[in-house]
């Protein structure tokens, strides 16, 4: 190969790059290991993390996602595909994106979705920007903001959008419900509000008042944008009928469907919205056409508007989707089905539910708030949780999220959630180690005394 | 309440499973078919890599499982931060953006948070080489800047001059993509970083390409200030039909406060994260956790295999195979765009002479290269060269696979001397014929509906 490109020596190739910039053999990276040794690495650092039983949810949720998931997934067609760039070589991703598409609106009830984005966090910061240039009568870029949103949400929404005079406005929670009273936006009644951001259930789990919450944004001229955990759709009220009209934009994670909890990603974000805004939406979006026989097959469509041709003035950097967590979801959707879905929210519920009853009857615990949950509540203790938590870790449960970092006002709080993968004999060691737990940080005391004493 | 159940697909499992075989079975890929698909490039992933980052504790820990059940995950990213800060002689190295895009976008923010806490707010133009990916422009504007394009000169690299005349107190930095994405290395780099760190402004790499100069150059020795990595293009993570990705941002000294979060740092033995508290000056974080874990893993172990030969072998094979190809393709009647430069990994190939004598198009030849069982490459990019073919050959592919690559261009060439018609005609082998994206973008068709709503 070297003759045939007419130089001597493999080096000869790199004969433009100037010689003093050259970094020579780079003593700080190891040497090559076999695959042997990476295995035998990489499986005592996994054990050293264990599996502990799990009891926080907090936008990752321990589901069980079916065998036949990730065995289709994983073949190669799908795994090692290029982007589908050629149409007619990518069918497989494309009518499977198509058929994504298809039943996240049907989840929604929304028109149309997108073939996903990065994350639930950075598909509400697409939202926004998609909020913003949708209401073209607005003037102020005002985007209220619930404090009751997902904290990490708000962040990644607020430093996406920052740089473009966007201003996130937060929105306080009802201390009792631990919802959005509707009562509180009557301070906005006729001001200039660009989007009003809905959460549901929000991020203590408690279902909000969507509703009345709608429509008030349209009464008002504002823009609204669900967030949505997509397995709840299954069992609540989709956004595409919230109110008279639904909402016009809807967003939120996809890990509930298929994704492993594997660190926080890959996962992805889903976005979906009214068909009047279709050409505002960001990332890929595949439709069905036909070819020149007649024959009907899918393509990437609507990227006029999009990076890939129009270069300056293009609303969105975002450039892929999350492929293969698409491909999961799309299998999982289809072989769990609306009833499959629905079966697994109704057992997260009851056993969040159950977990919080068992919990409430230990002496200074409670539930926080007294509206109604989805799979998720907030629990507060009689003593600081960073010190149970940590007792409970020890012995390999994960109780919990600590909120004393983001809600310091909710004092010893902590969120927790039981999905369908938690057994009876698993809420009650929770229950049975927590009581111990906070005993042990000088809170209530225990109930039950130590053999022998 | 949800009233109406959702329309999802009422499967069984073998239904399911029979259905998506099918469709993985209409996708190219990369296990099934050479992918010489130039700057959106698609590489293999050891299957070891795969299967270690999927340990069963790998995907069982929760985002939010207590550092105490992380230590063996913290040390794997730990280590890849290390080592990419060691390929790319960057300062620092934060993994966290999700994809190339958000990697490009976080450079970007981290300009500007640079130039804001110098109070230099009268810098608001960012000059991006005009050879580069679509993107930038977005990312760009997403930040609040101005965008203005460096021409090139005829050999590829920038026109030095003409960069010296729009350098100023405007300029808030400069972004090059290094190879460039016309598939040379740009001689004059050096020039490029002394003129742009003259005004004060920063230096900014795509490192789309920087497969090609593994182990050979380092942006951080060339003068870079930030350079972002696509890890499921140039790093071996799996392309999934376009995606997860993962797009970690290495900075110089200047940059380094501002680095996305989380970040994992070291004190003694122990691993943990650095968010927000720890990092107030970042620019935050741009995903609800820490990106795409589940990818770094699978880079992480692929680099502990390649080691410190390997990566330099990686760009050693991928050049050979660049510069193997384009001689073999000018050979058989091909025009090189730079026929007097080196090849990197990637190289474009113009097909103006047989458009205006032959009257196929680019698009005819990439469509007929289908029917032969190629993946066609990038066509008409970079947009500033018509009827352009761009070739990226991995470094995976063999002798046998190139020759058979450039016996179908020559055949294909062949035929629209004899039977236009037949190329334009193309393909013909595949699931669907060519497709009509007029159709898909005027009739939109975006999700599918029940017959009778």
């Amino acid at each position: 190969m070297l003759g045939a490109i007419g130089v001597d020596s493999i080096e000869a190739l790199f004969d433009e790059i100037p010689d003093r910039l050259l970094c020579g053999t780079l003593e700080a990276m190891p040497t090559a290991v076999s695959e042997v040794d990476a295995s035998r690495l990489m499986s005592a650092r996994a054990r050293l993390d264990g599996v502990p039983t799990c009891f926080i949810g907090a936008g990752a949720y321990d589901h069980y996602v079916p065998a036949a998931v990730w065995q289709i997934a994983a073949r190669g067609e799908f795994y090692s595909a290029s982007a589908p760039c050629q149409a007619e070589a990518s069918q497989g991703t494309l009518q499977l994106l198509y058929e994504f598409q298809s039943m996240m609106a049907a989840l929604t009830a929304m028109d149309v979705s997108n073939a996903s984005l990065y994350d639930g966090a950075s598909a509400l910061a697409e939202a926004v920007l998609m909020a913003v240039r949708i209401n073209r009568k607005s003037k102020s870029r005002r985007v209220l903001v619930p404090k009751s949103l997902h904290p990490a949400y708000r962040r990644v929404a607020g430093n996406i959008v920052r740089n473009q005079g966007i201003v996130l406005e937060e929105l306080p929670y009802d201390p009792a419900g631990g919802h959005i009273d509707p009562v509180l936006l009557q301070q906005y009644d006729g001001l200039d509000i660009t989007a009003l951001v809905i959460p549901q259930p929000n991020f203590f789990g408690v279902l909000e008042e969507a509703d009345t919450l709608v429509e008030w944004a349209r009464v008002n001229g504002a823009v609204t944008v669900a967030v949505v955990n997509p397995l709840s759709l299954s069992v609540l009220s989709p956004p595409g009928e919230w109110g008279e009209r639904g909402v016009d934009i809807c967003c939120g994670d996809g890990q509930p469907l298929g994704a492993p909890l594997s660190s926080g990603g890959p996962y992805f974000g889903f976005l979906c919205c009214r068909q009047a805004f279709v050409r505002h939406l960001p990332g890929w979006i595949v439709g069905r056409t036909l070819d020149v026989d007649g024959k009907t097959g899918f393509t990437l469509t609507l990227h006029a508007r999009n990076r890939r041709t129009r270069r300056s003035g293009a609303a969105s950097n975002i450039c892929t989707n999350q492929g293969l967590m698409v491909t999961a979801a799309t299998i999982h959707m289809a072989l769990m089905g609306a009833e499959g879905l629905s079966r697994t929210a109704a057992s997260c519920h009851s056993n969040t539910l159950r977990l919080g009853e068992r919990l409430s009857m230990l002496p200074g615990v409670s539930i926080r708030f007294d509206r109604p949950v989805f799979h998720e509540q907030v629990v507060t203790l009689p003593v600081a949780a960073n010190g149970v938590l940590r007792t409970l870790a020890a012995h390999n449960v994960l109780g919990g999220l600590d909120l004393s970092r983001d809600y310091p006002e909710l004092g010893n709080a902590i969120l927790c959630c039981a999905t369908e993968r938690r057994t009876a004999e698993e809420i009650e060691i929770f229950t049975g180690r927590l009581e111990r737990a906070v005993a042990l940080q000088g809170g209530a005391p225990c109930r039950l005394q130590p053999k022998g004493w | 309440m949800r009233k109406t159940r959702a329309a999802l697909p009422e499967l069984s499992e073998l239904q399911t499973v029979q259905h998506f075989t099918r469709l993985s079975r209409k996708n190219f890929s990369v296990d099934t078919a050479l992918q010489p698909l130039g700057s959106c490039g698609t590489r293999y992933t050891p299957r070891g890599a795969d299967s270690l980052a999927m340990l069963p504790e790998f995907l069982a820990r929760h985002p939010e499982a207590p550092e105490g059940h992380s230590q063996g995950f913290l040390a794997c990213l730990y280590d890849l931060q290390e080592m990419l800060r060691v390929v790319t002689g960057m300062q620092g190295i934060s993994l966290t953006p999700a994809a190339g895009a958000q990697g490009e976008f976080a450079g970007v923010a981290m300009i500007k948070a640079y130039h804001a806490a110098r109070q230099e707010f009268e810098r608001d133009e960012m000059l991006v080489s005009a050879a580069d990916h679509g993107s930038k422009q977005a990312s760009v504007v997403m930040c609040g800047y101005k965008v203005r394009s460096i021409p090139t000169k005829p050999d590829g690299d920038i026109d030095l001059a003409s960069l010296k005349t729009m350098l100023g107190r405007r300029t808030a930095g400069v972004m090059l993509t290094i190879p460039s994405g016309l598939g040379v290395f740009d001689r004059g780099i050096e020039a490029v970083a002394a003129l742009v760190h003259g005004v004060g402004a920063l230096l900014h790499c795509d490192g789309v390409n920087l497969t090609a100069i593994l182990g050979k150059v380092r942006p951080g020795d060339m003068g870079f200030d930030v350079v972002h990595l696509d890890l499921h293009k140039g790093f071996f993570a799996p392309h999934g039909g376009g995606g997860p990705g993962a797009g970690p941002v290495g900075v110089s000294a200047s940059l380094l406060p501002y680095l996305p979060v989380p970040i994992v740092g070291l004190a003694g033995d122990r691993y943990s994260w650095l968010c927000e508290q720890e990092r107030p000056e970042s620019i935050g974080r741009l995903s609800a956790f820490a990106g795409n874990a589940g990818v770094l893993l699978r880079v992480y172990v692929n680099l502990l295999m390649l080691g410190r030969e390997g990566i330099t072998r990686v760009a050693e094979y991928a050049t050979l195979n660049a510069n193997y190809l384009l001689k073999e393709l000018m050979k058989a009647g091909f025009e090189a765009v730079h026929p007097d430069r080196r090849a990197t990994h990637e190289f474009g190939v113009t097909l103006r002479r047989q458009v205006r004598e032959l009257e196929v198009s680019s698009r005819d030849i990439s469509k007929r290269l289908l029917d032969y069982g190629v993946d066609a490459p990038a066509t008409w990019f970079p947009p500033i060269f018509p009827e352009c073919l761009l070739l990226k050959p991995a470094e995976t592919e063999n002798k046998e696979t190139l020759d058979r690559f450039v016996g179908a261009m020559k055949s294909i060439l062949k035929e629209a001397e004899t039977d236009p018609d037949l190329v334009k005609g193309a393909p013909y082998r595949l699931p669907v014929r060519r497709l009509d994206d007029v159709r898909a973008a005027r009739d939109l068709d975006l999700a599918w509906k029940p017959a009778n709503g």
